[in-house]
């Protein structure tokens, strides 16, 4: 009896313990984003107010549109370093067709964002290179190729139907939130509820497994890096009507880091085998909470960006070896 | 699979190492003939001196990435560190020659040493932990430079200037420093136990583990080397500048990663060379100063080019090892 429970005491020590670092693993960032609204709250004059929320809300949309798409290809074991490049791509594109219409010009850059992207699953899936380098090829080169179409100009856009993309809103909603919320929903249903984030969840799990079980590992990749290369592109083709100017030198740089971060942040193992997309939307809601709790409170973008580190660290030592 | 296996004779096996191996080097002689012939500017002693020197400071760093990725990491944050590195120096150079060197050298081999010990001890994916670094370095920098409002110059007649543009033979001093580097990376990588561990982590770490290869200890090492030099890279430029330019660095990890690459060294680690790394950056720069040299080119062109062959380069690698 007395073996049994001196047996029994620290095994049950050790799993609560291990439960303890799952459920910070599992709720870590929401707690953290009700930690930051409640200090904020208190302490941050007019930060309760609907001005401050849209303010915030608008500069996370774009962040958050790519880290959906980096949170699919993170669940698939992979990573995507070209998403900035993408979003310069994207940008770079849009004032050779906006006078055949903003519609021809944003689907123009929606095209080039899904072939990027298709380029990207191709390398990794046919060719089996390592993701890193298949999508480093991209990023070297992209937002190369982005200057070369602009002339390295930045480029004043006039088109008022384009512009309202990135000023008006729905009742009070800004446009460009609510196409990010309507995306969040989206990928969580495909994650969730569709045959395709089964597969893609299951090849990031064990790829020889999937590959062997019969899925259509390579079709499955290469679409998991069009959807996150056109969501690149759409987040480009938002912040440009934004920012009224194409702007391919400046367009998405460390984009990458922001959207790995966030997703990391948000509780997806890199390791794959799972996506968390509620916890990617908290996650970039986390990092502008941080970035905007910061600036509020006059401290210098160089200690801003020293925390930023230490919370990618943090939260990355948290969630290791999580399957 | 095992008809496949029988199909790769060694004569086989053998062109496919040597086109892995000297692939590079084949394409920079290509390149540097083509160029000689059609620019006649690319030959003169004054261009030649001049794209050894740029080359010099990108050679240091990528000598360090060369260890790094051998052993299956990779290091991002060089790029920062080296800006840092470049400020730290200059801030330095008013209290002499020695502090100049040592100051850049001491914190970013620390920086280095963070890299490595946390991805060593914690078993966290390298380029999450040097993705921080990055964002650490450069806010380091920013702090040290009123956020980048002020460049910190050194006196041009100081002794550390001197470092980055003395010259022998109009050849500047970076460039003897890169190769001497360059030289005993090699020997370390080749004729050393270190060596030898850097490439069994890398070829098969859990092996090398069982097999009592100390490879934490290696990646502590070879991440702190990695910084270390990106330190030095970023004081010679600073010297060569004669201030501590704020802005620099920016991608440059992406260069280093893609002439390391283009080298012939495997990024899933296990396999590389220093001779290699040299000649990738060599074939960068020649390939950078021709489109300098052609003028109608936009300077965008280079980056374009270099993933283009940064692709290329994967590409073969992945079809030959088949």
């Amino acid at each position: 009896m007395t073996q049994a429970t001196t047996q029994a005491a620290p095994s049950t020590a050790v799993s609560a313990a291990a439960a303890r670092t799952r459920w910070l693993q599992d709720n870590g960032v929401y707690v953290a984003v009700g930690v930051l609204l409640l200090f904020n709250a208190v302490f941050t004059a007019n930060f309760l107010t609907v001005g401050n929320f849209t303010t915030q809300l608008v500069q996370a949309a774009p962040v958050l549109i790519v880290a959906l798409g980096m949170a699919l290809v993170i669940g698939t074991e992979g990573v995507d370093l070209s998403v900035g490049a993408v979003m310069a791509l994207a940008a770079a594109i849009i004032p050779l067709y906006l006078g055949a219409g903003w519609l021809m010009a944003i689907t123009m850059a929606l095209v080039v964002g899904v072939l990027a992207g298709a380029f990207n699953g191709f390398l990794v899936a046919k060719v089996g290179i390592q993701p890193i380098v298949a999508t480093l090829a991209l990023l070297v080169g992209g937002r190369g190729l982005a200057l070369v179409i602009a002339n390295g100009q930045l480029v004043q856009l006039r088109d008022p139907t384009f512009l309202s993309l990135g000023t008006d809103d729905v009742f009070g909603i800004p446009i460009s939130v609510l196409i990010a919320g309507v995306l969040a929903l989206v990928i969580a249903a495909v994650t969730n509820r569709t045959t395709f984030g089964r597969q893609l969840v299951a090849i990031g799990g064990n790829r020889k497994a999937a590959t062997l079980a019969g899925l259509p590992v390579t079709r499955v990749l290469i679409g998991v890096y069009a959807i996150t290369g056109v969501l690149a592109a759409i987040a480009g083709v938002l912040a440009t009507s934004r920012l009224a100017a194409s702007d391919p030198a400046d367009m998405g740089l460390l984009m990458e880091l922001s959207a790995i971060t966030a997703v990391v942040v948000g509780g997806t193992p890199l390791t794959g085998g799972k996506v968390r997309v509620l916890g990617t939307v908290f996650g970039v809601i986390l990092m502008q909470l941080v970035r905007a709790t910061l600036i509020k409170h006059n401290l210098p973008d160089s200690i801003a960006q020293m925390i930023q580190a230490a919370i990618i660290v943090a939260a990355v030592y948290v969630a290791r070896e999580r399957r | 699979m095992t008809a496949t296996l029988t199909k790769t004779t060694p004569t086989m096996a053998a062109r496919t190492k040597v086109l892995q191996r000297q692939g590079a080097a084949v394409a920079l002689v290509l390149v540097v003939a083509v160029s000689w012939l059609v620019f006649p500017r690319f030959g003169s002693l004054d261009n030649l001196r001049d794209l050894a020197l740029q080359g010099s400071f990108l050679a240091v760093i990528a000598i360090g990435m060369t260890f790094v990725i051998i052993t299956g990491g990779i290091d991002l944050s060089v790029g920062s560190v080296y800006a840092l590195g470049g400020v730290l120096a200059a801030w330095g150079a008013q209290y002499g020659f020695l502090v100049a060197l040592l100051l850049p050298l001491v914190v970013c081999g620390l920086i280095g040493l963070i890299n490595g010990l946390l991805i060593a001890r914690t078993n966290m994916a390298p380029f999450i932990v040097t993705l921080a670094s990055l964002l650490f370095a450069r806010g380091l920098l920013l702090v040290i430079t009123d956020e980048g409002a002020t460049t910190y110059k050194i006196a041009s007649d100081s002794a550390f200037v001197e470092l980055g543009r003395g010259t022998v033979f109009g050849f500047g001093y970076p460039i003897f420093i890169a190769a001497a580097l360059a030289l005993v990376g090699g020997m370390l990588l080749n004729r050393t136990n270190f060596g030898q561990n850097v490439f069994a982590t890398g070829g098969a770490e859990q092996s090398a583990v069982l097999l009592g290869v100390p490879v934490a200890k290696t990646k502590v090492l070879v991440y702190t080397m990695s910084g270390t030099l990106a330190g030095l890279a970023g004081a010679l430029t600073a010297a060569y500048l004669q201030s501590g330019v704020t802005v620099i660095g920016v991608g440059l990890e992406l260069d280093a990663i893609a002439v390391v690459v283009i080298g012939g060294t495997l990024l899933t680690g296990g396999m590389g060379t220093v001779l290699g790394t040299v000649i990738g950056v060599g074939l960068i720069k020649v390939i950078q100063n021709v489109i300098n040299q052609i003028g109608t080119l936009d300077s965008n062109y280079q980056s374009v080019v270099s993933g283009v062959f940064l692709l290329i380069v994967v590409v073969l690698q992945r079809i030959l090892r088949r």
